[in-house]
């Protein structure tokens, strides 16, 4: 049977943009249909209606969502790029680590870069002290999965792309070099690969888009 | 296979199904009780991250969250696999786990123990919205996993016990056997399994745990 790999997404979320790169790196084919978030396809609600979002993997008409799922299901059923290190105890503490992001970097983010200017300051001391985590477990590591990017550097997208988008576009800066010297030389990295950036929404197109978005 | 030792507390909903993986593949572990009111050097330097319970320490190496941790013990120790081989199949156990395992937990707790008045309502509505979505998985079956009890039931297995005893402090019915009664099924087999049964905490504990917490949020409300 042919395979079909079709891809429902929206080109400025970071969760579309971290399945895209994973079946990039696996060297996958696939279709990829835009959704417009304001007006949600018939196709996006039935394969979806639990969450009615963005992205959705529909493999050979199967339906699989949430990104970090995803990204699970992509790298069970295609060989070639290991997304999960083969080691057991590594595979665990990679998967606390996108958990990490998710459940944590990602709501701080929110909250510095969405949230009510009055609460700002304390929005950035509690962003600081989640990115001092990610900083610390970096350690002398090129990437989060070692010498090549793994599971958990492409779930850490919303702080290697978005993040610096996010600072441009309201004039936030949240993580500076001196602060974070780690992460900035991994964003450096991240940002310089050459799957990764064939594969991000266009700088000049986010930052306006991200202005729009935060009511700017 | 190595020293297995598991941090964990009697209440938590989250360390009973760790108990459980390791139980079901017959895996020797040493179990620590935690004092979250007094935290020990040992958690703060296994768990630094979320200072939380579980955690599993195998050859002296920590993991930390319930949810990783099955699926760490489930690739580990062969026997009794939690998670079938068919990629789509896992897929499936493991969307369903994230969204009963951790969502619908707080949801329900918020319904039961945090909520009043209107915003009460609302939250046993989306609550039990939640449910509905697990009565159609279960539909037709007997387990989550088939014939065997596997990854989503044991992420399912707070709903027979610690959602029955956080309805009975919040007051409401969640789980009601006539809107969800492939559901209710369900956990009347589930809990009825001997070692799923014999890790379980004391209804009383657990009924005085969640009062408490009742009255702690009551307490902050009006202070």
């Amino acid at each position: 049977m042919a395979e079909e790999v079709l891809l429902l997404g929206a080109w400025a979320s970071p969760f579309t943009s971290r399945v895209e790169l994973a079946l990039k790196l696996k060297g996958v084919q696939y279709k990829y249909s835009d959704e417009d978030l304001n007006n949600k396809s018939p196709s996006l609600l039935q394969y979806n209606p639990i969450y009615k979002k963005v992205p959705v993997l529909v493999h050979n008409g199967k339906p699989i969502v949430e990104s970090q799922v995803i990204l699970e299901y992509i790298d069970e059923t295609w060989q070639g790029y290991p997304l999960l290190p083969k080691d057991l105890y590594e595979r665990a503490i990679a998967r606390f680590w996108v958990k990490f992001i998710d459940d944590k970097c990602w709501p701080a983010l929110q909250k510095v870069f969405i949230g009510e200017e009055k609460g700002r300051e304390k929005a950035v001391e509690e962003a600081y002290e989640v990115l001092k985590f990610l900083e610390k477990e970096l350690k002398e590591k090129r990437f989060f999965g070692g010498e090549s990017i793994g599971m958990v550097d492409i779930a850490a997208n919303i702080i290697g792309y978005w993040l610096g988008a996010c600072e441009e576009a309201t004039g936030v800066e949240l993580l500076t070099r001196e602060k974070f010297p780690k992460l900035s030389n991994w964003i450096d990295e991240f940002v310089s690969n050459s799957v990764i950036k064939e594969n991000l929404p266009p700088r000049d197109k986010l930052v306006p888009f991200l202005r729009h978005r935060f009511g700017l | 296979m190595g020293e297995v030792k598991l941090i964990a507390t009697t209440q938590s909903l989250f360390c009973t199904r760790v108990e459980w993986a390791l139980k079901l593949k017959g895996v020797e572990y040493e179990y620590i009780e935690e004092d979250l009111r007094n935290k020990s050097p040992l958690l703060l330097e296994y768990n630094p991250v979320h200072k939380k319970v579980p955690v599993l320490v195998h050859h002296g190496k920590p993991i930390a969250e319930s949810l990783p941790i099955l699926e760490y013990i489930d690739e580990t120790w062969k026997e009794n696999p939690l998670l079938a081989e068919d990629p789509y199949q896992r897929t499936k156990a493991r969307f369903w786990a994230q969204f009963v395992g951790d969502k619908c937990v707080f949801g329900a707790f918020e319904a039961a123990c945090l909520a009043e008045g209107e915003e009460k309502m609302k939250a046993i509505e989306s609550a039990q919205e939640s449910l509905a979505f697990l009565e159609k998985q279960i539909e037709g079956k007997k387990y989550f996993g088939g014939e065997e009890i596997g990854f989503l039931d044991l992420a399912a297995g707070w709903i027979p016990h610690w959602l029955n005893v956080m309805e009975e402090a919040g007051g409401m019915k969640l789980l009601d056997a006539e809107k969800f009664p492939s559901l209710h099924e369900w956990a009347q087999n589930f809990i009825q399994i001997p070692l799923i049964r014999e890790c379980i905490p004391p209804r009383d504990k657990l009924l005085e745990y969640f009062n408490a917490s009742i009255s702690y949020m009551r307490s902050l409300a009006t202070s």
